[in-house]
């Protein structure tokens, strides 16, 4: 049986493909509103502080802090099935804004991984995309 | 919110006993469990003028399910918010009723979850369909997993430990021994050690999700049920005691930058539906609430105000969730999700074992029940949610 891949998001998405479509560069994006400056992510076309329609994209440092996180022990999808255990967060990046991604570079994710730890943005290049993992600092 | 007058009542309840039940459909369970409901009401079909339906047994289901029926109702409401879906369905009926616009609503729920195999818990949760899901679902986050850093972040942030959220898995469990419907659903589903259980037999469990054992997570069966409300003046003439739908509350939740990931949705709903009530959760004898993990009757039980954000791992310590101890309210006396049926969108028993509870039929009885919250959780407790709080009670 071939290699099951790992599920990809879209880059088709009307909202969240242009973040996509910057990982290929490496970039980390998140926007923010140019009448009131405060930050939206996920990406959409509106701001959902104010009533303003026009939105900056902002490069983010990669840098920040594991607010929470699980240790997979079992998924029966059979690309993360052979990779447990493996650990998912949502991260506090230092700009502002929560994502959900993988903690990765630690030998036993079950013991090594705290929540509050400092992360950094590494990168997994697929053929369309790259995906931003995290890896403790 | 002004207090909300007697005037809508359950008056029929039924819950389909298998929870594995091949070769049946969940239309077949709906109507099996409508009918028996309906009987109970001492009420027929064509009593029904106003239908409630999730739409887990078919799209479009305010078109179909009526005829699958054969009912031609007045009012037809199909919102859909997950394992909460029942409660907004009961707050909705009984908005219904005091507007005039109906006498008689039918809930029902099916669903063949264990039948057809379906990996709710260790299974990819993220169907990628909305730019939100279409962020997460490279990650492979299960929902389990969704909980469990719920959990994790709970511990960090108020030191609650897996021997306080065992505590409810133990009490529930405790529960559904009485229950033989329970007992032949966990012999049915092959769990290992069908007894009472301690602290330790769920700590000993093995960890699907960190920190979550398999203990804390509920099972996945087939089952379903259906609901009966009618107004006060039909409440009148049925066999049952009627169980008055004192008050509502609904409200979602979704991951917020900077948000609290330990605050559920109920910290909205519930403060409206005890407002509309007129009570506080001290009143309360019966809490049904949606325990899909143990993390979530943890949150939910802070936030509708039983203890403080934080508290609620010293506050179930000691078995004061279980029916036979009178220092708090009897958590889930039909099992729960836990250790009695969990067909994907359990809303709809938490109220029925609260009618139950509140007519004095329960096999895990709380003496002189009179007062009982069904608080149903929609969605992930972890990311986006659905949160439903009905307060119930008797003459």
């Amino acid at each position: 049986m071939a290699d099951v891949k790992r599920p990809l998001p879209k880059l088709a998405d009307p909202d969240t493909g242009p973040f996509w479509e910057a990982t290929k560069k490496h970039e980390l994006r998140y926007q923010t509103c140019d009448a009131c400056s405060g930050i939206v992510f996920f990406p959409r076309s509106h701001c959902t502080h104010c009533l303003g329609q026009k939105l900056s994209w902002r490069i983010s440092k990669g840098d920040g802090t594991i607010y929470t996180y699980s240790v997979v022990r079992k998924n029966y999808h059979p690309y993360f099935a052979k990779r447990a255990p493996y650990a998912v967060a949502w991260i506090d990046l230092d700009e502002g804004f929560r994502m959900m991604s993988n903690i990765v570079g630690v030998e036993d994710p079950i013991r090594e991984i705290k929540v509050g730890q400092r992360v950094r943005v590494e990168w997994e290049d697929q053929e369309e995309l790259s995906l931003p993992m995290f890896r403790p600092i | 919110m002004p207090r909300r007058i007697r005037d809508a009542a359950i008056v029929g309840i039924a819950e389909y006993p298998k929870r594995k039940a091949p070769g049946v459909s969940a239309l077949q369970i709906k109507a099996d469990s409508a009918s028996r409901a309906l009987a109970d009401a001492g009420l027929s079909w064509k009593d029904v003028d106003a239908i409630y339906d999730a739409g887990e047994a078919g799209v479009m289901s305010g078109l179909s399910i009526s005829e699958y029926f054969n009912i031609k109702p007045d009012v037809i409401d199909t919102t859909m918010v997950g394992g909460s879906s029942y409660e907004y369905h009961a707050i909705h009926a009984g908005g219904a009723i005091s507007q005039g616009r109906a006498k008689v609503a039918l809930l029902t729920y099916g669903s063949t979850a264990h039948s057809n195999m379906l990996a709710i818990g260790a299974g990819g949760m993220s169907r990628g369909v909305s730019p939100a899901e279409n962020m997460e679902s490279p990650w492979g986050s299960t929902l389990i997993a969704n909980y469990a850093m719920v959990a994790h972040r709970h511990m960090f942030d108020y030191g609650t430990t897996s021997e306080q959220l065992a505590e409810i898995a133990v009490a529930t469990r405790a529960h559904a021994m009485r229950n033989p419907d329970a007992v032949q659903a966990m012999t049915d589903l092959e769990f290992m050690d069908i007894r009472e259980l301690s602290i330790e037999d769920v700590t000993n469990s093995r960890i699907i999700a960190d920190p979550l054992h398999l203990l804390e997570c509920c099972m996945i069966s087939d089952g379903g049920g259906a609901v009966v409300i009618a107004s006060a003046d039909v409440a009148r003439d049925t066999p049952k005691d009627p169980v008055w739908i004192l008050g509502g509350g609904e409200a979602t939740k979704y991951p917020e930058n900077g948000g609290d990931i330990t605050v559920s949705a109920g910290a909205q709903s519930g403060p409206t539906a005890f407002g509309e009530a007129g009570v506080t959760p001290s009143d309360i004898d019966i809490a049904m609430i949606y325990d899909s993990f143990s993390i979530t009757v943890l949150t939910i039980l802070e936030d509708l105000g039983f203890c403080k954000k934080g508290e609620g791992g010293a506050w179930v310590e000691g078995g004061r969730l279980r029916f036979d101890n009178a220092n708090g309210p009897a958590l889930n006396t039909d099992g729960g999700g836990l250790s009695s049926n969990h067909p994907g969108m359990r809303g709809i028993f938490l109220l029925i074992e609260a009618t139950r509870q509140l007519r004095g039929e329960s096999l895990a009885q709380v003496e002189g029940a009179q007062l009982a919250v069904a608080h149903g959780n929609g969605g992930s407790l972890g990311s986006r949610h659905s949160a439903g709080t009905v307060i119930l009670g008797r003459d």
